[in-house]
């Protein structure tokens, strides 16, 4: 089991390498020079050198891949073009509230989305399957723009039980939290729960049709444990998959949601970022998404092990 | 229980089953079970015999009350198990019958344990599901089940998941968590046809040992007349839904009443070697020698002994004639075939067909020669690509090979005659065929080739005797008009000893004995095939002639020695 682990780790390495010369590569092979793209259309000749002095600019691309990577491993991402302050510090401010909306979601998710799947497999073609593949049907298809607002209408506005936007820290009190994270959570959780609630059922229709069910219930269990002590657990490779890589792409997709319920966080910072050309801070945005998939896909393969004893080779 | 909730029940069997009709569900039901009745007394083993289709898995499953939900209805009639409705039955009271009065065992021992849960767990819920037992109760209860169920290292078992043991041990496993809380009455749906016959036979004993020490009566389904000989002492004939007939085994095996049972028995092939056929051609259109397939698993830091598939196979193949490669499973006689055939690249030796080395050559050199050679699988629900015609599969190679379509088209429907189905067949889909008409597609695919050898990998396991019988006619027919060479890869003795001229014996990817039929089946010298021949079901009965083999007569145990 450790070895496994060990070898999914290490296997994780060279994906990182790739993920970081592709970020370094970005700004270097950028048409045109760095340094002015960086500077803007206003520099004087003397930033421009400045800025190529701190970049490095004038070293062979080898060494300057070195170095900054040197860099990164230190902890240092450098500072943002705008506002002058250390990437990290920037995006430390912005990770909380982010990762307060991921877990939240993903929460509310899969605590409704898993019994929905397995309800709609253990009923398939009854009126229940139909209604939650209804459900999952209009989650997909509806915007986060859209559900957001109509959740804002319904709940904030029309039966005041939350405030409209905001964001407060978790140290601030729990209710103060939940309340203003819950819509966006809810918002962000419709899509997720349709796919996952779609995946899980799919997969326990799979999973229910195998001998060993039939062994479960010829031995007298009750549907319960056949549900969910062997059915489930069968078919959670699939669904595990499908968690796993919905909220490694949350991340990414929360832009949106942070900008209807106006949360400060690394969606509203990549926005601002990109808009503003603030190169140091969009490269060590990509290097954190991309170290986010990588750290989820391994927990992932890791809770395979988990699951299924027959991966634990 | 007192006796005034038991309706009706004059004996005191522990089975009874009235007039049980099953349909379909929906709106045209189609029935599956026409009035079934049949009775199952204390300490009884009662076989349910019959082909695929004829309903007799059915009976099993509306017995457990695991007809599948929407599909298959329980329409009227009874299911009286120890005097009480199980049709009529709530589902709560359904659930605990299950496991305590009535327990089954499913055919596929690799799929019908659950892959994530160790034994012990699996066997655990089943106690804490119906009894009040405390945890120390449980765990003596379980390692004394599995002690009983003879598995060595009850411990290790335990913790051990299902894809750790062997397909013998997880049958044990399955007949401990079956018997566990010891039921009255055990339903064994083919518990045994996925074994090896060495494996089957020690399994069936096991029942038979449980059974006289618990009292169990068992409820046996097979369509395994050898099995039914060797372990019944009364027997149901099923067909199409219905039971055909009923007796004591003996009746039943010396003096059937019906066709239908006659038909059956006469055609399991007989355990006795056929006589040996004179060569017809001396020409060697196969041959391999030294040949060997080593499985290494590739690792960075060690070198790992690999795992030896094959080692040191010689055979020859004369044209025209028959060679049976029989083995249990892993004995690697399917690597063999593989190997043969070039679908992977044997690790050591040579192969030979009509004279050239096909060992290494490369795709493009081998392809001329993939025309030599043609395979017939074991499963033909699988083999043929459901979405082509019957025609598109049978000219597809030559069309290959350069064969004009039309002209393809025209042979097509010439070996569709060959193989005895009609010519019309060849636009129609393979899901419109049975299961024989399928093998027999799959034979004309493969003969489209005209092909000098054919390897048939288990290619009538799949099939019902009748229907088993009738495909091994015609490869017969065809060898004899053709004259192509026989590859037949076997687990069955029985269908070796009808079809093969020389039969090779292997176990652990080496041979054992190799030989004449009539030698290595009348008259084996070694050891392991002569446990081979005695683990055969049945083998002391001459089933088409209604008779027990004579003791010292041919094909007993005692002319052997």
């Amino acid at each position: 089991m450790l070895a496994y682990i060990a070898r999914r780790i290490l296997a994780s390495v060279p994906v990182m390498i790739v993920v970081a010369l592709f970020v370094f590569l970005l700004l270097r092979l950028t048409p045109g020079d760095p340094a002015a793209i960086i500077a803007g259309d206003m520099a004087t000749p003397a930033q421009l050198d400045q800025i190529r002095q701190s970049l490095g600019l004038n070293e062979p691309l080898v060494t300057q891949f070195v170095t900054w990577s040197g860099q990164l491993l230190s902890g240092d991402f450098g500072r943002s073009l705008i506002s002058r302050t250390p990437v990290l510090t920037l995006i430390g401010q912005r990770l909380e509230p982010t990762l307060s909306l991921a877990i939240v979601t993903m929460i509310i998710t899969l605590v409704l989305s898993i019994p929905m799947g397995v309800l709609a497999a253990w009923r398939h073609g009854s009126l229940t399957d139909s209604a939650v593949m209804a459900v999952s049907v209009l989650g997909f298809s509806i915007p986060v723009f859209v559900t957001g607002y109509i959740f804002i209408q319904i709940f904030a506005i029309d039966l005041r039980i939350f405030p409209v936007q905001g964001f407060k820290s978790i140290s601030e009190g729990f209710w103060p939290f939940f309340s203003r994270i819950f819509l966006p959570a809810l918002t962000l959780a419709t899509i997720y729960i349709a796919l996952i609630a779609r995946m899980t059922r799919a997969a326990m229709l799979d999973v229910l049709g195998e001998d060993y069910v039939r062994t479960a219930r010829a031995k007298g269990l009750s549907e319960r444990v056949v549900l969910f002590r062997h059915a489930l657990r069968n078919a959670a490779v699939p669904i595990l998959t499908v968690v796993g890589t919905g909220f490694a792409l949350m991340i990414s997709g929360v832009v949106v949601t942070e900008s209807v319920f106006n949360i400060p966080g690394l969606g509203r910072l990549t926005v601002d970022a990109i808009l503003a050309r603030d190169y140091p801070v969009i490269q060590a945005l990509i290097l954190l998404t991309s170290g986010i998939y990588v750290v989820i896909n391994l927990l992932i393969d890791i809770s395979y092990a988990f699951m299924d004893p027959r991966i634990r080779y | 229980m007192s006796a005034a909730d038991m309706p009706d029940t004059k004996t005191d069997d522990v089975l009874v089953v009235e007039n049980l009709v099953v349909e379909t569900a929906g709106r045209e039901p189609a029935t599956i079970l026409a009035g079934v009745s049949l009775r199952v007394a204390p300490g009884e083993t009662v076989c349910l015999v019959g082909e695929s289709g004829s309903g007799k898995s059915v009976t099993s499953l509306a017995t457990m009350g695991l007809l599948p939900k929407g599909a298959l209805v329980a329409r009227s009639g009874r299911i009286l198990v120890e005097g009480e409705d199980v049709l009529t039955a709530k589902l709560a009271r359904l659930r605990q019958l299950r496991a305590t009065r009535m327990s089954m065992i499913f055919q596929e021992p690799m799929t019908a344990l659950n892959p994530v849960l160790t034994i012990e767990s699996q066997l655990e819920e089943v106690l804490s599901a119906h009894s009040q037992m405390g945890a120390k109760e449980r765990r003596d209860r379980i390692r004394g089940i599995l002690d009983l169920v003879k598995l060595p290292d009850v411990e290790r078992m335990c913790r051990s998941y299902p894809h750790q043991l062997s397909g013998g041990q997880r049958q044990r496993v399955m007949i401990a968590m079956a018997l566990v809380l010891e039921p009255k009455l055990l339903i064994a749906d083919e518990p045994t046809t996925a074994l090896d016959v060495t494996t089957q036979k020690e399994i069936l004993r096991l029942i038979a040992e449980i059974q006289e020490r618990l009292g169990t009566s068992v409820l046996f389904i097979t369509h395994d007349m050898g099995v039914v000989a060797d372990i019944a002492t009364r027997v149901y004939v099923m067909r199409h839904g219905e039971i055909v007939e009923e007796g004591p085994i003996q009746k039943i095996l010396e003096a059937p009443q019906r066709d239908y049972t006659r038909d059956l028995l006469a055609s399991v092939p007989a355990l006795h070697p056929r006589e040996g056929r004179a060569a017809t051609s001396r020409e060697i259109v196969l041959s391999t020698s030294e040949l060997g397939m080593v499985y290494r698993q590739p690792s960075l830091f060690r070198k790992r002994e690999g795992t030896v598939a094959a080692k040191d196979v010689n055979l020859t193949l004369t044209r025209g004639r028959t060679l049976g490669v029989v083995g249990e499973s892993g004995s690697g006689k399917s690597t063999v075939a593989r190997c043969v055939m070039r679908l992977i690249d044997p690790t050591e030796g040579s192969i030979r067909l009509r004279g050239q080395e096909i060992v290494g050559l490369s795709r493009g050199a081998l392809r001329p020669m993939r025309k030599r050679i043609q395979m017939i699988f074991q499963d033909p629900n699988r083999s043929l690509n459901p979405r082509l015609t019957v025609g598109d599969s049978i000219t597809e190679g030559p069309i290959n090979y350069g064969t004009p379509p039309t002209a393809a088209r025209e042979r097509a429907k010439e070996l569709l005659q060959l193989v005895g189905l009609p010519t019309d067949a060849i636009d129609r889909h393979p899901h419109q065929f049975s299961g024989g008409q399928r093998q027999r597609i799959a034979i004309a695919r493969a003969l489209a080739m005209e092909p000098d050898v054919l390897v048939a990998d288990e290619a009538v396991s799949a099939l019902d005797v009748s229907v088993q019988a009738q495909v091994l006619d015609l490869l017969d027919e065809i060898q004899t008009r053709l004259g192509v060479a026989l590859l037949f890869i076997t687990h069955d003795l029985r269908v070796a000893a009808q079809i093969c001229d020389e039969v090779v014996v292997m176990q652990h990817g080496r041979v054992v004995e190799y030989g004449p039929t009539a030698e290595v089946l009348g008259h084996p010298r070694e050891t392991y095939t002569r446990q081979l021949i005695e683990a055969a079901p049945g083998r002391h009965w001459d089933f088409p002639n209604f008779r027990p083999l004579a003791p010292g007569g041919p094909g007993s145990i005692e002319a052997m020695a």
